[in-house]
């Protein structure tokens, strides 16, 4: 009974689009959601380092290299507000990172494909973050405020690097052959799992709409989809790239591109830890992480030998 | 003049440029995500300090661009440190080489700030407010680490240790230094070792380290254009793009 009037009240301050703040009284369920949500958000961010830096090292001018440092960085700045966002609800980042490396936390799958060229860097910015923008702009409006904020501020930086990755990819299609044939060949591989980032149709989407209900998602996996590809496509055009999509195609009475199937069976090997780049990434992550260890327990002896000494001070 | 003046503009620029490329390839393998964001803003300064530098020199001849010095020179025209070129072994390396660096700057830089070339003197005071930030950064963490463990201060003395051969580099000047000293343009360096000496010292004191006997290395140094074996794999792997594709703009 406590606990039905509790979860009317609830669901009354979410209808009221009033914010849902830590200390406030949340099902467990929307607790556990947000946890897998706001954590999966952060390991991308951080994940998502390892792609582009990739190709920090062979930057080819000091204009692009200063520029893709400073988007990595912002990533990893990203991640810091995600994971602190993810804290709130009582787990601490030491266990958000072991789930990650036990393979109980998942991060966006786009980041398991190799970066094969420096148009992928372009690609990267233009199709990956452009579609990370498109989810991160509704999630602005999501229900849980430290998650709602965090979004507010990493918004202003993506919107920099979708613009910085399509100026990468202008470049390339106005340069020589070679050039133009490398951003096509990096549009080809990188637009199918760009879309695929929204997550599973509708119709086959598992938690869409308890989170809709809860405010969690603002809107659904299709939706988002269809804006991001919306707006891309005449971006693709306009430079003269073209989609890997013989469906594609603009529909007048609509008003929205029809695009064709997308293969679920890559998508969901991906997500199963079979993609290209899945076993190199955690990998990579867990590397770094257990060959840090010894730097972080030295801060830590540091930081408590140093209160021991104001105690007895 | 103007050839000793480009030279010494390459050797301002080149350090911070191998080092900020040194730090990118540490990408995502911090300890952890604030150290990543903390050591990738050091790299990001460096890599201004050298587009800034590389600049002015490229302004000082006809159709030359800050790119092409960067991804175009052969590596004997290169004018770093070694110390610099070392790779990132681990934590400790890239800690203790960039201590070893940010002192160096700060007392560089400080003193360059007068230069009376206006241009030299205008980046150095610029870059005097970053590398202050970077030095108070990486001697905090030589106090940390140096203090924390038994394993972290080993880790940081066998580094100390390794990393000392490079350090006389740093404060050996020839004829061009001694050209643009003797015009008011540049720095002796070898009046900022005490300074640098003693700043070290007491840092490594304080973090319970030892400074390693002074024996000075058989080496042809960087500003002679003479590298470590390490050079030749980092200037493949950052130059790789533009020459391979020698037409291609970016
Ligand atoms: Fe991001
Ligand atoms: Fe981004």
């Amino acid at each position: 009974m406590e606990n039905a009037k509790k979860l009317e009240a609830f669901q009354a301050k979410i209808d009221a689009d009033i914010k849902i703040e830590p200390k406030d009284w949340m099902p467990e369920k929307y607790r556990r959601t947000l946890i897998r949500q706001i954590s999966q958000h952060a390991h991308s961010e951080v994940i998502g380092m390892q792609p582009e830096g990739n190709w920090l090292t062979r930057a080819p001018s000091l204009r692009s290299k200063k520029i893709l440092m400073a988007k990595i960085q912002d990533e990893a700045g990203h991640g810091l507000y995600l994971y602190c966002a993810a804290e709130t609800l009582g787990i601490k980042r030491e266990q958000f990172l072991e789930w990650l490396h036990e393979g109980k936390a998942k991060y966006s799958s786009v980041f398991n494909y190799p970066t094969l060229t420096w148009a992928d860097i372009g690609a990267i910015g233009w199709l990956v973050d452009g579609a990370a923008i498109v989810n991160q702009v509704s999630l602005q409006g999501t229900s849980y405020g430290p998650y709602s904020r965090a979004m507010v501020k990493i918004c202003m930086e993506e919107s920099f690097h979708q613009r910085q990755g399509y100026e990468i990819m202008v470049t390339l299609a106005n340069g020589t052959k070679e050039q133009k044939e490398m951003a096509q060949d990096a549009l080809n591989r990188w637009w199918w799992p760009s879309i695929m980032m929204f997550g599973p149709h509708d119709a086959d989407s598992a938690h869409s709409n308890q989170s809709l209900k809860w405010k969690i998602k603002r809107e659904s996996n299709d939706e988002l989809r269809q804006k991001f590809i919306d707006k891309t496509v005449e971006q693709g055009e306009h430079i003269g790239l073209s989609f890997p999509d013989p469906d594609l195609k603009w529909n007048k009475s609509s008003g929205h591109y029809e695009y064709g199937k997308i293969n679920w069976n890559e998508f969901w090997n991906v997500v199963k830890g079979y993609g290209p780049g899945n076993k190199k990434r955690l990998a990579h992550h867990k590397d770094a992480h257990e060959e840090g260890s010894w730097v972080r327990q030295g801060a830590i002896a540091y930081a408590k030998k140093k209160r021991s000494i104001q105690k007895t001070a | 003049m103007n050839q000793s003046l480009y030279e010494y503009c390459l050797r301002l620029g080149d350090t911070p440029l191998i080092l900020s490329q040194r730090i990118g390839e540490y990408c995502s393998k911090a300890p952890h995500l604030e150290e990543d964001l903390a050591i990738t803003n050091v790299g990001l300064d460096l890599l201004g300090q050298a587009e800034n530098f590389l600049t002015y020199a490229a302004s000082l001849k006809e159709e030359l661009t800050a790119d092409e010095l960067a991804f175009k020179r052969k590596e004997k025209d290169f004018r770093s440190f070694h110390l610099v070129e070392v790779p990132n072994i681990d934590f400790a390396y890239v800690l203790v080489r960039q201590f070893f660096i940010d002192v160096y700057h700060n007392l560089f830089y400080t003193s360059l700030c007068n230069s009376k070339d206006e241009t030299i003197a205008g980046i150095s005071k610029k870059s005097i407010k970053e590398v202050r930030y970077h030095l108070q950064r990486s001697q905090d963490w030589i106090i940390r680490l140096g203090q924390g463990t038994e394993e972290s201060n080993h880790r940081l003395q066998v580094t100390i240790n390794e990393l000392w051969m490079y350090i006389d580099e740093l404060f050996y000047d020839n004829e061009i230094d001694n050209e643009m000293t003797k015009e008011g343009i540049g720095v002796s360096n070898r009046e900022i070792k005490n300074n640098w000496f003693n700043i070290v010292t007491d840092t490594l004191n304080d973090a319970g380290l030892s400074s390693p006997e002074n024996i000075p290395y058989t080496l042809q140094y960087g500003k002679d254009g003479f590298h470590t074996e390490y050079m030749g794999y980092l200037l493949a792997e950052m130059q790789h793009l533009p020459l391979l594709y020698p037409d291609a703009k970016w």
